[in-house]
């Protein structure tokens, strides 16, 4: 199921803050995303942890509604 | 833990093969990019794998991504340990981590 773009920003905005966030549509259905979060909250953690994070920031979307996500976080300096 | 036997299944794989991929289809014929992108990762480390299929059972498709608590497939494990899906298996590749701590289980 499709998710649009600016509710996936809006998750993800709301969990971060202070994120670079960077999302691409991938095959233009609103439902093969990439995205790119840069944050400090991801300071020291493992990157399973890191995604993890983003995961629950979608509040259980993912893997439902969003189907294909490729995902990269990075800390912010 | 709870007596769910499909997790007793599974821990049984993980302890059993020192690398495990829980994957759609399998490492001849992925059935999903995301999959079939870890399976050439590790056979161009020429890495000993065992290859699991869940969309032939639902009840491990499911147990897993609970096991695991990780919501997506494909799931490497190595040693025991859940490493990560693709993402993140592409990035320690890119980076030389997944050669280092192949090595380092092997």
């Amino acid at each position: 199921m499709p998710l649009e773009k600016n509710i996936l920003q809006n998750l993800i905005k709301d969990a971060f803050p202070d994120a670079d966030i960077k999302i691409v549509d991938l095959a233009g259905d609103n439902d093969h995303w990439s995205v790119e979060v840069e944050s400090e909250a991801f300071e020291g953690q493992t990157r399973i942890k890191q995604h993890k994070m983003v995961y629950e920031a979608l509040q259980g979307k993912m893997g439902g509604e969003l189907h294909a996500m490729q995902l990269k976080t990075k800390v912010k300096n | 833990m709870s007596d769910n036997p499909v997790f007793k299944a599974i821990q049984e794989e993980i302890d059993n093969n020192n690398v495990v991929l829980f994957m759609k289809g399998n490492a001849k014929f992925p059935q999903c990019g995301f999959s079939a992108l870890v399976v050439s990762v590790l056979q161009k480390l020429d890495v000993n794998f065992k290859d699991i299929n869940v969309l032939l059972d639902p009840e491990l498709r499911e147990g897993i991504k609970q096991f695991s608590d990780w919501p997506t497939i494909p799931q490497l494990y190595v040693n025991g340990e859940f490493i990560g899906g693709c993402d993140i298996v592409k990035e320690m590749y890119e980076e030389g981590e997944l050669q280092e701590l192949l090595k380092a289980e092997a």
